[in-house]
């Protein structure tokens, strides 16, 4: 039975091959996602590690707050002379060395005076002190470190990429305006060949105090003298430090300053591997599909090896032994074609200038054992069923014409249990969705498994829908199409469950595009809404990439410009208030109102004209969550340490689904005494004068940009866009698998029909019509899956936004979308018919008229 | 079409011979109610060891019916069902299945072969199923017998109909079954391939002893036999001993009344 399974697959080439296929692109994409995480990890790895290479240990100011923009608490100048006279200390350096938040911040500028933003890659300054090469992350490849006021060296990637020699001027904005320097040497970051398209400039550890306004050192890199072991450091160092500072290990260190970029690789990775899952998913569908046609095909064949004797086990065993072995193979070329993705996706990177570091490829044992697993099962759990039907021939089929299979012992209940299973769904989907306090694992969850549940059940209930649906969209077809129409609509409807399974596989992919769009389509007018309700302005400033925030000279510029009536600066760092990390602003309780639509929920306007130093505006989702009222006291700790004593003197209620200003508003007075080199997220501007009076009066700070208000708007909402456009490209794998599905389904019942299309044939089908005939049939297939897709993604997304009625979210069905994704079904039913079209209308009618 | 007659027609009683086959008061049943059919009705027969007993009768006379039933492929509504001794009527799905392993051989209509497998892998796919070793000489032997062993590598689709049906006999024979069952056996071929046939099935049961059940319409195979069985409406009407192409025709019209 092994032969006669093995011997099969080789019988069936195409099916097989085709069956493979939509295994080979879902675990490809599994794959891919492991590859290309890891290998950035691994690239990011060595980039932390290489900070702290020969350093045993590091003296650094304590994390007290996520996600600061100005880092850490700086380490003092007074604590490296105490840790230098340490016994147990051989050698310390203090650097400037931050690679996580957004203080070291250095613009390089090209050629053509336009400033280098990396991409979405971070800008660096660093420090180092020349007289310390141990201490010194950076390894020269050309010239010689800064030692002087005016030098600057700079990553080797950034001065090929930008064209810069030793010896010439470049021009670096770095913690204020534009200036010169010479640029003394090219350096590379520790072992590492590339940090994709981050820059770093590198200047001596005085001139980067200087410039980036650092009383401090970064980090204290201190090496012990030999004998003395780490702990012992430790123990020496820990003695000497204020509260707000530490000392680890170096590899510690190393760890710890890569946990923000190891939690962002996790979400790409999980993000990246739940699309090939669905790819998979939808694979599965095609595979079901697949097999089942087979195994009705092969029904002689089956009921053959019955009458010779071989019992219902043995009959299984060779059907899974089928699914097994095309399974295994596909996942194998899948791992294949996964690697070669994932070097893809690299290389189109770097050639869209997105680049990230790069590392060897890392090709780990879960990724090929996972992707091998994940394959081998799911063509495994989806051939289980045609498999058991297949046993079901009893040996009398063998000697009967046109056989059919008979129905399982159980087809009958498979309506009423699909029924209970669309039940099951909708109720795991609506406990991930609104009942409140579960966990944000939880809510995935059961998202993920009811929207499992939900597809399957419908897929299953579809069957009994086909009828129908097919008689009111086969509607076209019959009235234009002709002979060829009618036929298709009658064919669609004989097999229901078939039709059922094809459409189904595109039903999964169009429902995640639909419920993606609609989606996006609410969260972008949410985010409009939000924004137009609060900004109230004609030009806002913000910074390149419109995130990070701009040093507040910026904005006293910005106050001077000619033209200018009212300025206002909104000032932003984190905070932490009972355990959180919450987003404080500082603005200017004379001009904020002025600017900025402030919604009252205790208070009004009159609050700011008596906002004391003490006193702080919170946001109304903040004050229900710590059960602040009017005139309660709190403590907000700073990055650096240092304790904000507050009284709660009004609270406000934003837009919830994109607040400009934080759970706590002080004023700026406040804000400048607590907060180290404070920044600005936004300075909006009333202004007479034209854009471009504002601009250059900002022109020495060319990370600086002066938008309209409704460009300020269109650019939040475009980034919507860009993470829908994301999203579509990583569903467009499961659509491809489910398009390859439909092809497949057709192929083979063509063959299935060969005699009856022979038939047609002879009594005068032409050719023509024999292939619109098949092309009405796969249109006809595709827009049932599209009938049914379609409302579920809408009805997905309407459940989504519900839940995330907290969040001011809105639902806004993009009816033109919905139009244009039918349309792509009819056009990917009419695709998908080709080749099967080509092969029915090529038969030869008196071979088909006896085929067996 | 020129039919081979063998013997001279004899009438009167044979001395009794073994009964391989047994079949009392047998009656299938399809539907219920009203709308029921009879295919056959209470039929009782004995199949002798070492002859080949042909089945003929009308369409809708009930003789596939009384094949499936003698070969175990079909359960009676009513009576018994013995087979080399073994009562199978009410034998489970497992138990037969693995009886038809080592005591039924059977070559179909359309051949049944498998396509992907070559000639010598169809002939011992039964043994293959069963886990059994195969004796080579033993196949060999068969395979020449048959006349099929300078294609034994071929697949199905490259050997004609005489040859596949070949093929299928050699497979049907290859575990020394207690009976070979032969469902229309020519049905598909033409008038010479068939007399090749018939006479590969003729040898096996002189040479090998090999007992014999051959449904047919044609009268031609008929007389080929060693005793005919005549059905009409599910119930035996007639049992010839081997008679002519003539006598089988002359028999057939009394039965169908033509």
């Amino acid at each position: 039975m092994k032969r006669v399974a093995l011997k099969g697959i080789f019988g069936r080439k195409l099916r097989t091959a085709l069956t493979a296929f939509s295994v080979i692109l879902g675990v490809a994409m599994v794959t891919g996602s492991f590859v290309l995480t890891d290998t950035m990890s691994k690239a990011f790895d060595s980039i932390f590690s290489s900070s702290y290479d020969k350093t045993d240990v590091v003296v650094s100011g304590r994390s007290l707050v996520d996600w600061s923009d100005q880092g850490n608490a700086l380490v003092s100048d007074g604590l490296l002379r105490q840790v230098r006279a340490l016994p147990s200390v051989d050698a310390a350096a203090g650097e400037i060395l931050d690679l996580n938040s957004s203080a070291n911040t250095a613009h390089l500028i090209d050629r053509d005076g336009e400033i280098v933003t990396g991409n979405g890659n971070p800008t660096f300054g660093l420090g180092v002190d020349p007289s310390q090469p141990k201490f010194n992350p950076l390894k020269l490849k050309e010239g010689r470190f800064a030692t002087a006021p005016g030098e600057v060296v700079v990553d080797a990637s950034s001065a090929s990429r930008l064209g810069f020699h030793v010896g010439e001027l470049v021009r670096v904005a770095v913690g204020g305006p534009v200036r010169s320097f010479r640029l003394v040497g090219i350096a590379q970051y520790g072992d590492v060949d590339t940090i994709g398209s981050a820059t770093m400039a590198i200047f001596d550890v005085r001139q980067a105090q200087r410039l980036l306004s650092k009383p401090g050192y970064d980090v204290i890199m201190v090496d012990g003298r030999p004998g003395v072991s780490n702990d012992e450091l430790i123990r020496d160092i820990e003695s000497l430090l204020p509260a707000n500072a530490q000392v680890r290990t170096a590899a510690e260190q190393a760890t710890a300053d890569k946990k923000g970029v190891s939690e962002f690789i996790d979400f790409i990775r999980y993000a990246l591997l739940g699309f090939g899952v669905i790819a998979l998913f939808v694979g599965a569908f095609v595979i079901f599909n697949t097999l089942s046609i087979t195994v009705a095909q092969r029904t002689r064949e089956l009921a053959t090896l019955r009458t010779l004797g071989a019992t219902r086990p043995q009959v299984l065993g060779s059907v899974v032994l089928e699914a097994l072995a095309v399974g295994l193979t596909a996942s194998l070329i899948g791992i294949a074609a996964g690697i070669g993705i994932a070097k893809g996706l690299t290389a189109l990177f770097a050639a869209a200038d997105l680049d990230l570091p790069r590392s060897a490829m890392v090709f780990e044992t879960r990724t090929w054992v996972v992707a091998l697993l994940l394959g081998t099962t799911v063509t495994l759990l989806a051939s289980i069923a045609p498999a058991i039907r297949a046993t079901r021939v009893s040996a009398i089929a063998a000697v009967r014409e046109g056989a059919t299979l008979p129905r399982g012992r159980f087809a009958r209940l498979s309506f009423p249990i699909s029924v209970a299973l669309l039940g099951l769904a909708v109720a795991v989907l609506g406990y991930g969705l609104f009942v409140p306090g579960v966990s944000a694992f939880g809510r995935v969850l059961s998202l993920a498994l009811g929207t499992l549940a939900l597809f399957v059940s419908v897929a299953i209930v579809s069957t009994r829908l086909v009828t129908p649906f097919a008689r009111v969209l086969g509607w076209p077809a019959a009235r234009f199409g002709g002979a060829a129409g009618r036929l298709a609509r009658g064919n669609a409807v004989r097999m229901p469950g078939r039709t059922a399974a094809t459409a189904a596989a595109l039903m999964v992919g169009l429902a995640l595009v639909t419920f993606v769009t609609v989606m996006g389509k609410g969260l972008q007018s949410s985010e409009r809404d939000a924004v137009v309700r609060q900004i109230d302005a004609d030009y806002v400033v913000v910074s390149q990439n419109g995130w990070t925030t701009l040093p507040a000279v910026v904005g006293q510029n910005a106050s001077q410009a000619p033209g200018v009536q009212v300025s206002s600066s909104i000032r932003r760092e984190r905070g932490r208030v009972l355990g959180h990390s919450v987003d404080v602003s500082g603005v200017d309780p004379k001009t904020i109102d002025q600017v900025f639509h402030l919604e009252w929920s205790e208070g009004s306007p009159l609050v700011l004209q008596s906002l004391g130093p003490k006193d702080a505006i919170v946001r109304k989702s903040f004050a229900d969550e710590f059960g602040f009222a009017r005139g309660g006291q709190f403590l907000v700790r700073t990055p650096t340490g240092l304790m904000m004593n507050l009284r709660v003197a009004a609270i406000y209620d934003p837009p919830r689904f994109d607040s400009m200003l934080g759970s706590v508003v002080v004023p700026q007075s406040t804000f400048d005494r607590f907060f180290d080199r404070p920044s600005d997220a936004l300075t909006l501007v009333w202004s007479d004068a034209p854009r471009s009076t504002l601009a250059a009066a900002l022109a020495a700070y060319p990370d600086a940009r002066v938008v309209s208000d409704d460009t300020f708007v269109d650019e939040r909402v475009a980034e919507i866009d860009g993470i829908i456009n994301v999203l579509y490209a990583l569903l467009a794998l499961s659509v491809i698998v489910s398009l390859f599905g439909m092809v497949n389904t057709l192929v083979l019942a063509v063959y299935e029909r060969t005699r009856e299309i022979g038939m047609l044939r002879a009594v005068g089908l032409t050719r023509r019509q024999t292939r619109r005939m098949i092309r009405h049939e796969s249109v006809v297939t595709a827009l049932i899956g599209a009938a049914l897709g379609l409302p579920i993604g809408i009805l997905l997304a309407g459940a989504v936004t519900h839940a995330l009625a907290d969040y001011d979210v809105s639902l806004s069905i993009p009816v033109g979308s919905l139009v244009v994704f039918a349309v792509i079904a009819v056009i990917a039913g009419v695709a998908a018919a080709v080749l099967p079209a080509r092969r029915a209308s090529r038969l030869n009618v008196l071979e088909a008229l006896q085929y067996e | 079409m020129s039919v081979v007659e063998l013997r001279a027609p004899q009438p009167g009683p044979e001395p009794p011979a073994e009964a391989i086959v047994s079949i009392e008061k047998v009656t299938r049943r399809y539907g219920e109610g009203d709308t029921a059919v009879d295919a056959l009705r209470g039929v009782s027969l004995e199949i002798e060891r070492g002859k080949l007993t042909a089945v003929m009768g009308p369409s809708g006379s009930g003789k596939s019916t009384l094949m499936h039933i003698l070969a175990g492929l079909d359960r009676p509504t009513d009576g018994r069902v013995v087979l080399d001794g073994v009562d199978i009527t009410s034998m489970s799905d497992k138990k037969l299945t693995i009886f038809r392993r080592q005591k039924i051989g059977f070559v179909f209509q359309f051949f049944n072969l498998l396509p992907m497998l070559t000639a010598e892998e169809n002939v011992v796919l039964p043994l293959d199923i069963a886990g059994e070793k195969i004796d080579r000489e033993w196949l060999d032997e068969l395979l020449v017998t048959v006349g099929i062993d300078k294609r034994r590598k071929h697949r199905p689709s490259e050997l004609s109909g005489g040859q596949q049906q070949r093929v299928a006999i050699a497979r049907g024979l290859v575990s020394n079954p207690a009976v070979l069952f032969a469902d229309e056996p020519t049905g598909n071929l033409d008038s010479t391939t068939s007399k090749d046939v018939l006479r590969v099935l003729r040898n096996a049961v002189d040479d090998l002893g090999q007992t014999t059940v051959m449904v047919t319409h044609d009268a031609g195979a008929a007389s080929m036999a060693d005793r005919i069985l005549f059905i009409a409406d599910g119930r035996i009407v007639q049992d010839l001993r081997e008679s002519t192409a003539r006598e089988v025709l002359a028999a057939m019209q009394e039965v169908t009344g033509r």
